[in-house]
C-alpha cells in the first residue's frame, strides 16, 4: 500500500473543455480498505465530473460522518469540503445551497447515515426539492464500527459475525420516489459503464437527484450469506434500460428508434439517451418504478437504472421565487433597509 | 345611582397613575387584543406602563392572565403580590381572582351570574356589569357574543379609570384600518360599557389615570420582533427554524419584515430564504450549512431545542462557522413550564456540547438591546467564526416592554471578518484554513467558489492540522485546542461591556444581574434605599466576561448574584471561568416561572443580613 499519492503524470494527458486532466479532479489517496466499493464510486465521480468539464471549484462536497462521507476527501480536491455529522448532512446542504444557488452540490452519505440516524433529514430533503446530487454508497453494513447491520441489509440476511437481520430493510430509492424525487436510480459500484452516465446526467439535472449505489463493503459484507457481496450483486443485477449521457452541443451521430431509445432533454440542453430492455420501460411513472423495484426484490433480483426523470420539475429556488444573485452574495446596502425605514417601524410601535 | 357595591366599609385603594389591574381571561376568547388595547390605551396618555401575558400551553378553554401594571416611576417589573382591580372574566379561575385583589381594591365581573356567598369578600368593592347578558341581547351571532364582551369590558374601564375615549377609538381605527366595517361595531361595544358604567358607578372609582408626558420617545414593543427587526438589519438572509413556544415569533416577525423589506424591487424574488425544518437537528444544520457558505443565517429555538442542537453547536464551535443562535428560554428541565420565563439555560449555552468548547453568549435586557444585540451577534459571529447565542426569555421575547427606540447608523458596515477573496487569495504564498496568521487566534475563511485553484479546504469536525488536514497527532489537536481557547479569550474583548452603576463613594453592597431581571432593579434600589442600604450595580451583557466584573466583585463586601434559575447557573459560570471563591457570591435565585419582582430581591438581601446579624450575635 502507498502513503502518498504520486504527482508524476503523463505530459499528454487529455485534457477537457477547460483544459483540465482526470488528474486536477481526484483527491486525498483513500484510506479505505482495498478493493472497497466506495473507491469505485469515488473514480466514477472523477471521471465524470472531468468529462462534463465541471469546474472544480464550483462544486461543494457534503457528507455526515461513515466510511462513505469520508470518501469527498478523495475526490475534486479543488472543491470545498464540508464532513459534518452523522445523519445531518442533508440539512447543511440545505443551507449551504439556500446560501448560494449557483454552486453544484455534491453530497456522499450511507446507509447508516441516510436510512437510520439522518432518515429523518433525508426524507426531508427529498420534499424540500433540494438542487443536489445525493449519492448513497449502499453495502448494508456499518463499517467504520466494524460490521453491525445497516437498516437497508435484506431482512434474513446475516452480518459477518452471524447476526440476522431481522426486520424489513429500507429502500431509499423507494422514499425518493415516494417524496417526490426528480430523478432516483440506482447502480453498483462495479459497473461504471452504467455508474457515470448515471452521475453525469445527475450533476447536469436542475432539482433533487437521487442515486443508491450498491457498493460492496470487502471486509464485513462480501461473505456467502450477503446479499450486498461483490459475488451476488454480479449474479442477482439486472436493469430495465441502458443509458448514455450526451453532453451539450454534441453532434447526434445515430439515430434514437422510437419503441427501443428515448432522448430526455435536460434543463441544460444534454440528453439521457435510453435504451430500453424491456418494452414497458418508463422514466415517468413513480408509481411504475416503485412496483418493478418490489417486484424484482421478491424475486431476488437487484433492480438497478435509471428510476425516475422529470426534467422539469421545481427545485427549493423556483418554489421559494428566491433571488437570481446567491443570497450570500447580496451586499449590505441591499440587506439593510436603513434608519429612515426604521423610524417609520419605530411609530408602529408608539 | 348606586355606587360600587361592598358589604363593609374598608379602605379603598386609591391611586392615580400607580396601580395593577389584572385582567382573568380564558384563552381562545379574543381576550388578547382587548386586553393589548387597554394597555396602549395607557401608553397613548403618555404614562408608563407594562403588561405581562402570563398564559397557558394550550390554544382553547383554560385560564389566561394578563397583568398591566401603570407607574409614573417607571418601575415596569412585574410588581407582584395582590392587584388593586381585576376583571375577572373567567369563571373558571373565579375564587383565585377573587382573592387576587388587594384589600380595598376592585373586582370587575360578569354579573349575568349572580356571585355566591363563598364569592363575596367583604374587604373589597365589587364592579358588577352583566356582559354576558349585555352581549345576549345585542347580538345574534355567537362569536360576535363571545368576542364583543372583551371590547365591553374594556369600554366600562375607560369610565371607571378615567381613560381617555378619543384614545380608544383611534385605537380601534389603527387595530381595524383594512377592515374599515369592523370599526363601527367595536366602537359601539366600546360605548355599551362606558355608558353602562357611567349609569351605574360613581365614575371614575378612586384608581384612575391622568395624562402626562412621561413616554418622551419611548415605543413599545415584545423582545421577538425586536430581534427578528434586528436580524433584518443585521443582514440575515437565511433561516431555517422549528416552531417552539417562546421563540416561534422571532421567525414569524423576520419572515414578515423580509415580506416588507426584502423582496427585489425588479423581479418581485426574494432575497431571502426561510426553510421551516424538521427538527431544530436540521434548523441549526441549515443556519449552518448557509453560514459556512458565507450568507447570515440564523434559527431559534427555547430550552428543548437547545438540548437536541448541542451537538451542531459543537461541530460549529470546532469547525469555526459563523451562526446566530436565538434562544428565548423558558421554564425547564424537559418540556418544563413552557409558557413561564426563566433564564436557566445559562450553562447548557455556555458549554452546550460535548469535549471542551465554550460558546459566546449576549444577554439583552429589553426590546432595545435585542434590537441591536440581534444585529451585533451577526458581525461578532463573523468576525469571530463561532456560533453567537442571544439569551432572550419568555418575558423579554414574548411582552411588551416599553423600551428606546430602535437607531441604526447608516454609515456603519458589517463586519465580516477574515474572508479572503479570490485577489487575496492569490497574492498569498500558501494558505491553511487553521493558520493563525494574526496570532489572535482567528484564522482566515474561504468561502466555496472564490477561487479556480486555491484556498479550497475540507471542513470537518474531526481533528485537524493547520491545513485543515485530517490528523490524530496529538501535538497538532493540542495546538488547535489551545488556540480555540485563544480565541475565545480574544472574544473577551469584542464584548459589550457590562453596565456598572456605582456612586463616588462606593457602596458595601454589589448586586450582579443579566437579561431581564433588570427590570426590578431600579426599583430594589429604591426600597432597598428606604432600609438604609445602598447598592452598586452590574449588569452582564455577554459572556466571555470581561475583567471589570472581576474588580466589582472584589470592590465589593457583599456581592449578590441575582438570577432566574434554581441553580444560580450565572454565579457557577463566574465563579468556574474568573476563579471566583463561589462563596463570595451570594445568591439570590428566582424560578418560579414568573418574571422578577423587586420584593423578591429586596426581601433576599434582607433576609441575608438579618441571618449575618443572627449569626454574629449567635457566634
Amino acid at each position: 500500500m502507498s502513503y502518498q499519492k504520486s504527482s508524476f503524470y503523463h505530459p499528454r494527458l487529455p485534457v477537457n473543455d477547460l483544459g483540465l486532466t482526470y488528474r486536477d479532479y481526484e483527491g486525498a489517496l483513500s484510506t479505505l480498505c482495498a478493493g472497497c466499493g466506495h473507491d469505485a464510486i469515488t473514480s466514477a465521480i472523477v471521471q465524470a465530473c472531468f468529462e462534463l468539464s465541471l469546474p472544480p471549484h464550483q462544486v461543494a462536497k457534503m457528507s455526515g460522518i461513515g466510511c462513505s462521507s469520508k470518501a469527498p476527501n478523495y475526490f475534486l480536491n479543488k472543491s470545498h469540503g464540508f464532513n459534518s455529522v452523522h445523519g445531518r448532512m442533508p440539512s447543511v446542504t440545505t443551507g449551504a445551497n439556500l446560501a448560494n444557488r449557483d454552486l453544484t452540490y455534491l453530497a456522499m452519505s450511507g446507509d447508516g447515515d441516510s436510512a437510520s440516524i439522518g432518515l429523518g433529514q433525508f426524507a426531508h430533503v427529498v420534499r424540500r426539492q433540494l438542487n443536489m446530487l445525493y449519492v448513497v454508497a449502499n453495502n448494508g453494513v456499518y463499517g467504520l464500527t466494524k460490521g453491525q447491520l445497516a437498516a437497508t441489509a435484506d431482512k434474513g440476511v446475516t452480518n459477518k459475525g452471524g447476526e440476522l437481520s431481522l426486520f424489513s430493510d429500507i429502500d431509499l430509492c423507494v422514499m425518493a420516489l415516494q417524496l417526490g424525487a426528480t430523478f432516483v436510480a440506482r447502480s453498483f459500484s462495479g459497473d461504471k459503464k452504467q455508474l457515470v452516465p448515471l452521475i453525469k446526467a445527475a450533476m447536469s439535472h436542475q432539482g433533487f437527484a437521487f442515486i443508491d449505489i450498491v457498493s460492496p463493503c470487502v471486509t464485513f459484507n462480501n461473505h456467502a450469506s450477503s446479499t450486498r457481496s461483490y459475488d451476488y450483486v454480479h449474479e442477482h443485477i439486472t436493469t430495465a434500460a441502458v443509458t448514455d449521457f450526451i453532453p451539450v452541443k454534441t453532434e447526434i451521430t445515430s439515430d434514437c428508434q422510437a419503441g427501443v431509445c428515448e432522448d430526455i432533454c435536460l434543463h441544460d440542453g444534454s440528453l439521457m439517451r435510453i435504451h430500453k430492455l424491456q418494452a414497458d420501460y418508463d422514466t415517468k411513472n413513480a408509481m411504475k418504478a416503485i412496483n418493478d423495484i418490489e417486484s424484482h426484490k421478491q424475486k431476488g433480483e437487484i433492480l438497478t437504472g435509471l428510476f425516475y426523470l422529470d426534467p422539469n420539475g421545481e427545485s427549493f429556488h423556483d418554489v421559494n421565487n428566491s433571488s437570481d444573485t446567491p443570497l450570500n452574495q447580496l451586499k449590505q446596502e441591499v440587506l439593510c433597509p436603513g434608519n429612515r425605514v426604521l423610524s417609520s417601524i419605530n411609530d408602529s410601535f408608539r | 345611582m348606586s355606587n360600587t357595591s361592598s358589604s363593609k366599609q374598608v379602605n379603598t385603594c386609591q391611586s392615580i397613575n400607580d396601580f395593577v389591574v389584572r385582567f382573568a381571561n380564558t384563552n381562545g376568547t379574543g381576550s388578547a387584543s382587548a386586553n393589548n388595547m387597554f394597555a396602549k390605551a395607557i401608553l397613548r396618555m403618555g404614562i408608563p406602563v407594562s403588561a405581562k401575558n402570563i398564559f397557558p400551553s394550550n390554544i382553547q378553554g383554560m385560564p389566561t392572565w394578563y397583568e398591566v401594571r401603570i407607574n409614573e416611576s417607571n418601575f415596569l417589573a412585574r410588581r407582584g403580590g395582590q392587584s388593586e382591580l381585576v376583571v375577572a372574566m373567567n369563571a373558571q379561575s373565579l375564587l383565585e381572582d377573587i382573592d387576587s385583589v388587594a384589600c380595598g381594591g376592585f373586582l370587575l365581573y360578569d354579573s349575568s351570574r349572580a356571585l355566591q356567598t363563598h364569592e363575596i369578600r367583604d374587604d373589597i368593592n365589587y364592579l358588577a356589569i352583566p356582559i354576558s347578558a349585555i352581549c345576549q341581547k345585542e347580538y345574534q351571532d355567537p362569536r360576535q357574543r363571545q368576542l364583543f364582551k372583551n371590547v365591553i369590558y374594556v369600554g366600562a374601564l375607560a369610565a371607571l379609570l378615567n381613560i381617555e375615549f378619543d384614545v380608544l377609538k383611534t385605537l380601534v381605527g389603527e387595530q381595524f384600518r383594512g377592515k374599515d366595517k369592523l370599526i363601527t361595531p367595536n366602537i359601539y361595544a366600546l360605548e355599551l360599557g362606558y355608558q353602562y358604567a357611567h349609569q351605574h358607578f360613581q365614575c371614575p372609582i378612586s384608581l384612575r389615570v391622568e395624562r402626562r408626558e412621561l413616554i418622551n420617545n419611548r415605543i413599545m414593543v415584545d423582545g421577538n420582533t425586536a430581534t427578528a427587526l434586528g436580524a433584518v438589519y443585521g443582514g440575515a438572509t437565511v433561516v431555517g427554524w422549528y416552531p417552539i413556544t417562546p421563540s416561534t415569533s422571532v421567525v414569524e416577525k423576520f419572515a414578515s419584515y423580509c415580506a416588507r423589506l426584502r423582496i427585489d424591487p425588479a423581479t418581485g424574488k426574494k432575497n431571502y430564504a426561510l426553510v421551516q425544518a424538521e427538527d431544530e437537528l436540521a434548523a441549526i444544520g441549515i443556519a449552518i450549512g448557509a453560514s459556512w457558505n458565507g450568507a447570515r443565517a440564523f434559527t431559534a429555538t427555547s430550552g428543548p431545542g437547545i438540548s437536541l442542537m448541542t451537538e451542531f453547536l459543537g461541530l460549529a464551535y470546532f469547525a469555526e462557522i459563523p451562526m446566530v443562535l436565538v434562544n428565548v428560554q423558558r421554564a425547564g428541565p424537559s418540556t418544563g413550564m413552557p409558557t413561564r420565563t426563566q433564564q436557566s439555560d445559562i450553562l447548557a449555552c455556555a458549554y452546550a456540547s460535548h469535549g471542551d468548547t465554550k460558546q459566546v453568549l449576549l444577554f439583552p435586557q429589553d426590546p432595545f438591546e435585542c434590537f441591536t444585540l440581534s444585529a451585533q451577534a451577526f458581525d461578532l459571529a463573523d468576525q469571530l467564526q463561532t456560533p453567537v447565542i442571544i439569551m432572550s426569555d419568555l418575558d423579554l421575547g414574548m411582552n411588551d416592554h416599553l423600551t428606546a427606540e430602535f437607531i441604526w447608523d447608516d454609515q456603519q458596515e458589517y463586519q465580516l471578518g477574515k474572508v479572503l477573496s479570490a485577489q487575496q487569495l492569490d497574492e498569498l504564498d500558501e494558505y491553511g484554513r487553521y493558520l493563525d496568521v494574526d496570532n489572535d487566534g482567528i484564522c482566515y475563511r474561504t468561502l466555496p467558489g472564490t477561487h479556480p485553484d486555491k484556498g479550497a479546504f475540507f471542513t470537518r469536525g474531526t481533528s485537524r492540522n493547520r491545513y485543515a488536514g485530517y490528523t490524530e497527532k496529538s501535538a497538532d489537536y493540542v495546538e488547535n485546542m489551545q488556540r480555540l481557547t485563544k480565541k475565545f479569550n480574544q472574544a473577551a474583548k469584542l464584548m459589550p461591556s457590562p453596565e456598572i452603576k456605582q456612586s463616588s463613594k462606593r457602596a458595601k453592597i454589589g448586586l450582579i444581574f443579566f437579561g431581564t431581571s433588570s427590570h426590578a432593579i431600579p426599583e430594589a434600589i429604591q426600597q432597598l434605599k428606604d432600609h438604609g442600604l445602598s447598592v452598586d450595580t452590574l449588569r452582564i451583557k455577554a459572556f466571555p466576561f470581561c475583567h471589570s466584573i472581576i474588580d466589582f466583585i472584589n470592590d465589593h463586601q457583599d456581592v449578590f448574584v441575582i438570577e432566574q434559575n434554581r441553580d444560580s447557573q450565572m454565579r457557577t459560570l463566574l465563579s468556574n471561568e474568573l476563579a471566583i471563591a463561589p462563596n463570595k457570591l451570594n445568591v439570590i435565585a428566582n424560578f418560579d416561572g414568573l418574571p422578577l419582582t423587586s420584593l423578591f430581591v429586596v426581601n433576599k438581601v434582607l433576609e441575608h443580613f438579618a441571618q449575618q446579624s443572627s449569626t454574629s450575635q449567635t457566634g
